[in-house]
């Protein structure tokens, strides 16, 4: 049951993804491109999606999970500098080539050679900082 | 349809996948986080340790979800018939080059648009609206940088 339901919801992020244009680097790059000729639409995912979890995780996390003995969900509430060199890097890596996470798996769907070494790189850079910075 | 219906549309299928998951799996549909736990569970004990991971082992339902992810376009480009998007023309070195600082900066920040974008702020987590705010000033950034103040074919 587990599985079926994080298949399902990963089809369902996977759709969303594509119809948004996300998995379109150049239309990612255009979103990013602020001070150039600046793409709003990509504002809309961002948008549509947290109007979605702000309200329908008011409902859910006081309850329990269906299929699940509880939530589990991160402890950390510091702001360190771990934190915001992290997302500072990541935030580069995006502008670089337009591919945030999500997408890229997604774009794999495209048989694109060139995502295919975004996805296997972003996987090395992971295990990278493992080794790099230790846990978590 | 206008030029913001489908992103928003879109939009709201992830935040809606987000919520399924949280519902049903009492997890948070973070990608990167996801995406390492299931390779993770695919790494020699010893190998996952020294990259600083515990293997987590209940089950298998991350590489469901991934599997989902990439058959969610398959189904979409499908049966919409839109075109698939052109791929980037940036050289392949390049995406390597890109992929690699996704990868490390998102495990080094705990998370990426996913994680903290639309589940932490949906969980008015301080922490993901500061790595929201930082990752998008650094994208935005590394954009004009690139492409207005180095002239990178972007």
């Amino acid at each position: 049951m587990k599985n079926i339901a994080a298949l399902l919801c990963g089809l369902l992020f996977g759709i969303g993804l594509a119809l948004s244009g996300m998995t379109d680097t150049a239309k990612v790059i255009g979103f990013l491109d602020l001070f150039g000729h600046w793409d709003p639409d990509l504002a809309f995912v961002m948008g549509g999606a947290v109007a979605v979890t702000l309200i329908s995780f008011r409902f859910i996390l006081p309850g329990r999970p269906l299929l699940a003995e509880g939530f589990s969900l991160p402890g950390k509430t510091a702001l360190d500098a771990r934190l915001l060199t992290g997302a500072a890097l990541f935030g580069v890596g995006w502008g670089m080539y337009g591919y945030c996470p999500g997408p890229a798996l997604s774009a794999l769907a495209y048989l694109d050679v060139k995502a295919v070494s975004f996805v296997l790189a972003m996987l090395a850079g992971m295990s990278l900082a493992g080794l790099v910075a230790g846990k978590r | 349809m206008d030029a913001f219906t489908t992103p928003l549309l879109g939009g709201i299928l992830i935040g809606t996948a987000a919520s399924g998951l949280l519902w049903l799996l009492g997890r948070i549909a973070g990608i990167s986080g996801i995406v390492w736990s299931a390779l993770s569970q695919a790494l020699p004990d010893s190998a996952a340790a020294s990259c600083g991971t515990e293997k987590p082992r209940d089950g298998v339902w991350r590489w469901c979800f991934v599997a989902g992810l990439i058959g969610g376009p398959v189904l979409y480009h499908s049966i919409s018939g839109a075109p698939v998007p052109a791929p980037s023309n940036l050289a392949w070195p390049w995406a390597v080059a890109a992929g690699l600082i996704v990868g490390f900066g998102t495990r080094l920040g705990s998370g990426c648009t996913s994680g903290h974008g639309v589940c932490g702020l949906g969980r008015l987590s301080l922490r993901s609206l500061a790595a929201t705010c930082t990752f998008m000033a650094t994208g935005i950034a590394t954009v004009a940088l690139l492409r207005h103040g180095m002239g990178v074919g972007l």
